[in-house]
């Protein structure tokens, strides 16, 4: 029942603020579900993969996908990936919280400037 | 902005997925845009270039035994109801002031984690 309210959140939210799924189902996943760190990031990411995969099926029915520029960062962004799921393992679950708090207070002032 | 700045964003948001549990979609949109595609191609190729990122993130996490499936589908399946949901309400509601209460409860959640894991020490 809250793994449902979580996902219903991220979804509503993202598609009504243009944020990212993980910007919602992490910090949820940590505080309402207590859940670890390293499980939540981990989950999340498979959660956000059976979304985007929805999302893109609509837009390319749409047409609005550009294959070349999608392949331009993401190309990199999975090898990048690899870097910080290793780096993941090595840093102790209190500096990556603390790295994350900073990371969302950097998204909130990025949306309070907009 | 040039190829080279954007591919090297690109390997950064990868690494903001791969710590984080984020899909880089925060730093690949804005990148798009500043190469000269529209909003909404950016953030129609942004879900695209998320996919292989959280594919690879999703892989070796698997290989770590941090991934918990079942609660991934059911949040997976369960916001993508709800995002279809959120899209046709986005055009009625007040964007500027949702952004606004949005970013202070970042905020206050950003608080929150970082007394949890002070005390947690």
């Amino acid at each position: 029942m809250r793994l449902l309210l979580i996902g219903l959140a991220a979804g509503f939210l993202s598609a009504l603020l243009g944020v990212g799924g993980g910007i919602v189902i992490v910090p949820l996943l940590l505080l309402a579900g207590n859940w670890e760190l390293r499980s939540a990031t981990a989950t999340s990411l498979a959660a956000i993969g059976i979304t985007a995969t929805a999302g893109v099926v609509t837009y390319v029915a749409h047409g609005e996908v550009r294959p070349v520029y999608a392949a331009l960062v993401g190309v990199p962004a999975a090898v990048g990936a690899l870097g910080g799921t290793a780096l993941q393992q090595r840093l102790p679950v209190r500096t990556l919280s603390f790295l994350f708090a900073a990371l969302l207070v950097a998204i909130a002032i990025r949306m309070l400037l907009q | 902005m040039s190829y080279a700045l954007a591919v090297l964003l690109g390997a950064v948001a990868g690494v903001l997925s791969g710590l984080f549990g984020v899909g880089g979609g925060i730093l690949f949109v804005p990148t798009l845009t500043a190469l000269g595609l529209s909003q909404l191609h950016a953030e129609a190729s942004s879900l695209l270039a998320i996919i292989p990122t959280v594919l690879v993130g999703v892989w070796r996490q698997q290989r770590y035994g941090n991934v918990r499936w079942r609660p991934a589908v059911i949040i997976g399946l369960a916001s993508i109801g709800a995002a279809v949901g959120g899209a046709q309400v986005a055009e009625s509601l007040p964007e500027a002031t949702l952004r606004k209460l949005f970013a202070v409860f970042l905020i206050v959640t950003a608080g929150q984690i970082a007394w949890r894991a002070r005390r947690s020490s």
